[in-house]
């Protein structure tokens, strides 16, 4: 009882505090220093149709970088907990219905394309590698539903992620050298403003973040099915 | 205006899954519910022209983590019948 009440203290004055943020908001009239500065020359320095693309790949590369180096090291410590051993006992794994199955063989390569398609229009149309890799690793999720007892070789995704990895980082120290600094994008020629080919080296970063964070997810994913069978 | 009314609504339903989410006694329907407020945040977003946030949270907040949920509920069940 007691607990209750001061729960619903909690939340009244929680309501009192948004109230007073939300009821004293105003909106910007104009961008800030640097959102301007982006709206004005983003499209001309990057070459991406995507804003959003150009600002997080390129202007705040590090910090993306940076976000894919923590889901690397969630899933590696992921992968350290959930360790399968090779003499576990099959469990009896009730077949799935045969809807699941024809559905799973009829969406799967269609839920893949899209994926693929988010990341490598990343600069063009919303979306890009976090996005179309999670799609892909939600794709193998569904394979794995549908057929609880294939094998999937969590390696060959370890060895992906690990390539994709050293080559955006190899992407980003060659700007240091070709272009204007770590991880510039106009190391390649910038092509025609909204093609597939443009934008330089950023549709090629958003590609190797795809396949990394997919084959990142897609491990951590095969792993929990793994140790299931544990049981 | 019509925008407004549909923020609002949205907001109600994502108060409404997240109270179903705390509250309810049965976990599966906890997970859908939890899954659901990401599903209508993701609306939001799309509402409020940030469309690589809304692709963000449908297919990481209400794809991917719901499934991870559903995973780890089958396993600790597996445990509590042996």
């Amino acid at each position: 009882m007691i607990k209750k009440l001061f729960v619903i203290i909690l939340l009244t004055g929680l309501a009192f505090f948004f109230y007073g943020m939300i009821s004293s908001f105003s909106g910007n009239e104009a961008l800030n220093m640097s959102a301007a500065y982006y709206a004005e020359n983003g499209a001309e320095e990057v070459g991406a149709a995507n804003l959003v693309t150009a600002i997080v790949v390129t202007y705040r590369g590090l910090d993306t970088l940076g976000e894919v180096t923590i889901l690397f090291l969630t899933a590696a410590i992921g992968a350290f907990f959930l360790k399968s051993k090779d003499n576990f006992s099959k469990r009896d794994v009730r077949e799935s219905s045969e809807l699941l199955k024809t559905a799973s063989s009829m969406l799967v390569p269609l839920i893949f394309t899209l994926g693929i398609y988010v990341f490598v229009n990343g600069h063009l149309t919303p979306g890009g590698g976090f996005q179309g890799g999670a799609i892909l690793a939600s794709g193998l999720v569904l394979l794995l539903l549908s057929e609880p007892l294939k094998k999937v070789n969590s390696v060959l995704f370890a060895v992906i992620e690990s390539i994709s990895g050293i080559l955006y980082v190899g992407v980003g120290i060659a700007g240091i050298f070709l272009a204007g600094g770590f991880l510039d994008n106009s190391i390649l020629p910038m092509g025609e403003f909204g093609t597939l080919l443009s934008a330089g080296v950023l549709p090629v970063i958003y590609i190797l973040i795809g396949l990394k964070v997919g084959s990142e997810l897609s491990g951590l994913l095969t792993k929990f099915q793994e140790t299931q069978e544990e049981n | 205006m019509l925008s407004t009314i549909i923020m609002i609504s949205l907001s109600v339903l994502i108060l409404a899954s997240a109270i179903l989410a705390v509250q309810t006694k049965n976990l599966v329907v906890a997970i859908i519910a939890a899954g659901l407020v990401s599903l209508m945040a993701s609306i939001g977003y799309l509402l409020l022209s940030a469309p690589d946030v809304a692709m963000t949270e449908a297919a990481i907040g209400s794809g991917l983590s719901t499934i991870i949920f559903f995973y780890v509920l089958n396993r600790v069940r597996g445990r509590e019948n042996d």
